[in-house]
């Protein structure tokens, strides 16, 4: 393991995630093919691989987006046979996505304060005439979102609707959305794509904090193998959606097949 | 820290700000106009038709503008409301107004359901499509049962007086100060649910489903909502068109034309806005009688009527186009961009 495992707040514990012999396949094309591997509690795990390797697709199994046609997802030792974008989010599952899906009309700390959803109680009634229930919930829920607002530096941008914001903020308030569920284990595809090295750092050191300020555990993607070396426990490498290689980042980095498969073997 | 408190006092000023604006409209409104509009034809003819349809474009908003669902049939909803409300007062003895109005926002709500389900597996034009169906569908009961006209034979049925403590209001004052109370409480009610996270889960669903979904907000109640809540507001605005402007039930009023009407109040209006609902109706209500008084005080009716219908149309689809093209948040974002401009101009000085 890393070298920063041994002053953690969160030590790592057993597996939180499993995912056990997963196919899934578009018509005929195969985008994985028979993959498991596991996510340890409070960890920090990196899906890496290159373009077309099944990594987004890996995550969307995980979170319901995509069902896949053999293997399972086990969560907590509990096998989620039918699982939904809702039920992952109710499980305790938050993500990012690789292409932005913010909801682009909204400001900042609304698209944040949606985040909170799954800790509202209130309904539309209860909102409607502004019973105290509501009107306390609602004072918990922004207090939380400027708390992570202030944490992710975006107190600036935050009354701006988020289709104007530039690139780097809008990864940000995305992840803050993420956050603002307090998830248990929060999924990140490519959260670092399109940044200049200066966001990336910063990018970097936000997922460190979550991690090890609230025991996050993390599932990440991520093109930039200096950032995965860094800043992950444990990585998985995908290709041609298979895994080619899982173990620390020094192990993988050694890992022959893993060198090949990023560059490019001669074939005799 | 300082930034906080600063946040939380700004919004709280914000509120504070709302309500003596609201405080400030409902004296006007429940005040000052009935004692400065003395003339019938301001209540029977604008005050009261614009109250209503400001209601109905509310609930086709919160559908259509919030929840980004593209629906046509708001006419058809508020129809159903009428109409239920005309036979609860004739068959259920001794229900007050308000309670036959309520209930049948919630028959309306409850078929605004119904219609409501194919949202959750068509979008766009094809839901469009598929709410035509409401539209087309209500009308036609309404009219081969007898039993929802009371069996009257005419086809045009004269609505009940509205009786609320043994006080008849009939006069065009006392309709409009009834109307103006419900539409007052169902716009804060509205711009409660709008501001609050109910508002915020029909946006996300708006926005970007996928995420709103992985977020934890299910796309089948929200979708199902707004299409109750949007058909609540519909039916009891139809209830009150009917019953304070139409002052008589048919069908007919109710036709395809008035959902179209409608729909353009909210793309004139704003998407997503409360007070673009009533801009939008407003606009669309009042533009034809200025064009009417511009025609024959100018020209002298030199210039046709049916002509000055056709310009009406004209001019309303233009500004549809160039609406949709150009501030698609319509004429409430106009309004919204215009006091920042004065504001900022007076803070420079």
């Amino acid at each position: 393991m890393s070298e920063n495992q041994i002053d953690r707040n969160f030590p790592i514990g057993g597996p939180i995630l499993e995912v056990n012999n997963i196919s899934l396949s578009f018509g005929g094309v195969k985008a994985i093919t028979d993959t498991s591997f596991d996510v340890l509690t409070h960890e920090i795990r990196a899906i890496i691989g290159p373009n077309g390797a099944g990594k987004s697709s890996m995550l969307n199994c995980i979170n319901g987006i995509y069902k896949p046609q053999e293997g399972s997802v086990v969560y907590h030792g509990e096998t989620l046979s039918k699982i939904t974008p809702n039920i992952a989010a109710q499980k305790g599952i938050s993500r990012t996505f690789q292409n932005l899906a913010l909801f682009k009309r909204m400001s900042a700390l609304d698209n944040i304060l949606v985040g909170r959803k799954l800790h509202s109680k209130a309904n539309f009634i209860d909102i409607a005439f502004q019973l105290p229930k509501a009107k306390r919930e609602e004072t918990e829920n922004r207090q939380k979102c400027e708390e992570i607002i202030s944490f992710l530096e975006i107190d600036e941008i935050k009354n701006t609707p988020v289709g104007k914001l530039p690139y780097g903020l809008q990864k940000r308030v995305e992840l803050g959305r993420a956050l603002a569920a307090e998830p248990e284990v929060l999924l990140l595809d490519e959260p670092m794509a399109g940044m200049n090295v200066e966001e990336k750092r910063e990018m970097c050191r936000f997922i460190l904090e979550v991690n090890d300020n609230y025991g996050t555990t993390i599932v990440l993607i991520e093109h930039d193998m200096g950032v995965v070396m860094d800043i992950s426990d444990r990585v998985v490498v995908l290709d041609y959606g298979k895994v080619i290689g899982d173990g620390t980042p020094d192990e993988v980095r050694s890992n022959q097949t893993v060198i090949d498969a990023y560059l490019g073997v001669a074939h005799g | 820290m300082d930034s906080q408190a600063q946040i939380t006092a700004s919004a709280k000023s914000l509120k504070k700000n709302d309500y003596i604006n609201l405080f400030f409209l409902m004296v006007f409104g429940f005040i000052v106009t009935p004692m400065i509009v003395t003339s019938d034809y301001w209540y029977t003819s604008i005050l009261i038709p614009w109250l209503c349809l400001s209601l109905a474009t509310i609930g086709q908003q919160i559908v259509m503008g919030y929840t980004g669902q593209l629906s046509l049939g708001a006419a058809g909803f508020m129809a159903a409301g009428a109409f239920a409300c005309y036979n609860l007062i004739l068959r259920v003895e001794g229900l007050p107004f308000f309670g036959a109005l309520i209930i049948s926002g919630l028959i309306a709500a409850a078929i605004g359901i119904v219609f409501g389900l194919p949202s959750l597996r068509v979008r766009g034009l094809y839901l469009m499509v598929a709410t035509l169906a409401s539209q087309f569908f209500i009308i036609w009961v309404i009219d081969k049962f007898g039993w929802f006209k009371n069996y009257d034979s005419s086809g045009i049925i004269t609505a009940q007086d509205i009786v609320i403590f043994d006080r008849a209001y009939t006069s065009p004052m006392d309709m409009y100060l009834v109307v103006l109370f419900v539409v007052v409480i169902l716009t804060i009610l509205a711009m409660n649910m709008a501001r609050g996270s109910t508002g915020r889960n029909w946006m996300a669903v708006r926005d970007m489903d996928v995420a709103a979904e992985s977020m934890g907000v299910s796309l089948l109640k929200t979708k199902l909502q707004a299409f109750a809540i949007s058909s609540f507001y519909c039916g009891v605005a139809g209830a009150l068109f009917a019953f304070t402007y139409l002052k008589s039930l048919e069908p007919v009023a109710f036709d395809i034309k008035l959902s179209f009407k409608i729909l353009f109040m909210v793309i004139l209006g704003g998407l997503g806005t409360i007070n673009g609902a009533f801009i939008g109706a407003a606009f669309i209500l009042l533009f034809p009688v200025l064009l009417n008084t511009i025609g024959n005080n100018v020209f002298h009716g030199a210039i046709d009527a049916t002509i000055i219908s056709a310009l009406e149309q004209v001019v309303f689809g233009v500004l549809m186009i160039v609406f949709m093209i150009y501030e698609p948040l319509g004429m409430a974002k106009l309004w919204e961009n215009l006091k920042t401009r004065i504001k900022s101009r007076f803070s420079k000085d």
